[in-house]
Parts: structure tokens; C-alpha cells; sequence
């Protein structure tokens, strides 16, 4: 694909796009690990919040 | 009756229903880019003034659009925040501005990208160019106010929103500064009165790759939102915790 005289400056607006978005992609998805297994971590210690607790003997959710 | 707004209001029903739109919003992002790429790269004719480089027109214009979208999402989130306290305006707001600066940043830098072939120079401060450039500083104040006032989220949330609200004056300026001033940058020539002023062999690959850059700002606010939410569970819990320590270790000492 011939682009030109220019095409340096095609080619480095295409790529600075591509990494800008894979790096903010890559950081929403760790970011996400990340609060996922601060959360589990919290539940395995039995730190729920009331509305994740199992039902008590009396089908009580709280 | 219910409204949207009034039924997302809660966090667990928006996450139970964010985590089913999420790969679908997400799918549809990734096939809209692949099309418009190749639209793009094999389709789209050069320009008959620019020549190849209108090519960067695909990226920069809905990159720019985009951080002007971002902020509405932070202008409106904010409102909803001070005015109808939404319970997540606040997640809102703050999971959208990174993205918001990180689209204005993009268009800074493809159209520098772009102006040194065609005027000759990375960058002139000219009226357009300018204006985004605050915008983007308008962005970067808002991180880094909520940051600072990480140890107190309700306060950083009701102070990024003025903020937020304050900022939105900046969106008509840049909408208008190609109209309002003697600028470099061209005048509008999609969103225009009289129609677009673009032939569609390189309409259409615009429009393409912008509806893929709008459905992937969604699909990375839609998680960005979801992280936030994550985070706020993990603070009460952790908060929650340490106050039930605090009381066992003062029953303890009695």
C-alpha cells in the first residue's frame, strides 16, 4: 500500500491510536482483576456485604 | 412506572445488566473498527487537496468528537450527581473523564499529526486547537482533584462536579471556534448547516469509524463503571471491617 510522501505521518497517527487504546483497554482489564480479587479475597475472609450474605435459618438475607 | 435512570439506580441491577450488554457493545466496537479500517485503507480514494493523508481524517475526527462527547458524559453525570443525587452520576462522571482525556489527547496528537504535512506545523495556537487543548487540562484537573481528595469521595464527587459543570462553557467554544475566529483549522464539514460538505467515498468510512469509536467509548465507560463500582463494595467492605475491628479491640480493653 503506497501512501504517499506522507506516509510516516499516517502510519505514526494510526499507531500512537492503536496504543493509546490498547492501553487504556489493558488497564480497565487489570483494573477490573484487580477490584474482582480485592473482593473475593474480602468475601473468603467472610466480609460480605449484607445484600451477598446467605440466608440466615430464618430466610433472613441481612 | 419507573424510569431508566430510576432502575439503574441501583448498582447491583446495573451491573447484572452491564454484564450482559458489555461483550455484545464490545463485539459490535471491534467488527464497526474492522469494517471501517478496511473502508478506510481500501476503499476510501485520496483527497483531491490533501491526498493520502485524509486518511487521518478517519481517526482525528472521531477522536475529537469523542473528548467533546466525553465531557458531556461529565457535564450530565455531574448534573445528575448535584441535582437528583443518581447514585451512579458520580461513578459516571468519574469513570468517564480518563477516557474523555484520553480521546482529547488522541486528538491533539493525530492532529498535530496531521498539520505538520499539510500547514507546516505541529501545532499554531489558533482558536481550535487551543480550546481543546484546555479541554484537555480541563480533563486532567478533574482526575486530579478527585485525586486529591481520595480520603473523602463524596466531598471529591460534589467538587469534580462543580468543576465538571463549570467546564462545559469550554464544549461551545470549540464547537464554534472555527466559525468565531480566523482559524487554521477548516470550519465544520459534516455537522453543518446545508448538509455535510464531504463527497461520501469518504463520508461514509467517517461515519463508519465513528459509530466503532463511539460503540468503544461505551463499551470502556460500561467497564470503567463497573470497575468503579467494584472499588466502592471493596472501600465499604474494607471500611466496614476495620470499624468492627476498632469496636472489638475497645470492647477488649474494657
Amino acid at each position: 500500500m503506497d501512501l504517499g510522501p506522507h506516509a510516516a505521518f499516517i502510519w505514526a497517527s494510526y499507531a500512537v491510536v492503536a496504543f493509546v487504546l490498547a492501553l487504556l483497554i489493558a488497564w480497565l482489564v487489570a483494573d477490573g482483576k484487580q477490584q474482582e480479587h480485592r473482593l473475593e479475597e474480602l468475601e473468603a475472609r467472610g466480609i460480605r456485604r449484607r445484600s451477598a450474605r446467605a440466608p440466615g435459618p430464618g430466610g433472613d438475607a441481612a | 412506572m419507573q424510569t431508566l435512570t430510576q432502575r439503574l439506580a441501583n448498582p447491583t441491577r446495573f451491573m447484572e445488566l452491564s454484564r450482559r450488554i458489555l461483550p455484545w457493545i464490545s463485539g459490535l466496537a471491534a467488527l464497526t473498527l474492522a469494517y471501517g479500517l478496511y473502508l478506510t485503507f481500501f476503499v476510501a480514494p485520496p483527497d483531491y487537496q490533501q491526498g493520502e493523508t485524509v486518511r487521518i481524517m478517519f481517526i482525528h475526527v472521531p477522536a475529537a468528537w469523542l473528548a467533546m462527547m466525553g465531557y458531556m458524559i461529565v457535564a450530565i453525570s455531574s448534573f445528575g450527581l448535584l441535582v437528583f443525587r443518581h447514585p451512579l452520576a458520580d461513578v459516571s462522571a468519574k469513570a468517564a473523564a480518563p477516557l474523555g482525556a484520553a480521546f482529547t489527547l488522541l486528538a491533539l496528537i493525530t492532529g498535530s499529526l496531521w498539520g505538520k504535512p499539510m500547514w507546516g506545523a505541529y501545532w499554531v495556537w489558533d482558536a481550535r486547537l487551543t480550546s481543546v487543548l484546555i479541554l484537555f487540562f480541563l480533563y486532567l484537573g478533574l482526575i486530579a482533584l478527585r485525586s486529591a481528595l481520595d480520603e473523602d469521595p463524596a466531598l471529591a464527587g460534589k467538587l469534580t462536579a462543580v468543576l465538571g459543570l463549570v467546564g462545559v462553557v469550554v464544549l461551545p467554544v470549540i464547537r464554534f471556534s472555527v466559525d468565531w475566529w480566523n482559524t487554521l483549522h477548516q470550519p465544520a464539514s459534516v455537522l453543518k448547516v446545508g448538509g455535510p460538505a464531504i463527497h461520501s467515498s469518504i463520508l461514509i468510512p467517517l461515519l463508519v469509524m465513528a459509530a466503532g469509536f463511539t460503540f468503544l467509548f461505551f463499551a470502556m465507560h460500561l467497564k470503567a463503571m463497573r470497575n468503579e463500582i467494584l472499588r466502592r463494595r471493596v472501600r465499604s467492605l474494607t471500611m466496614a471491617e476495620v470499624e468492627r475491628a476498632a469496636r472489638l479491640e475497645a470492647r477488649t480493653v474494657e
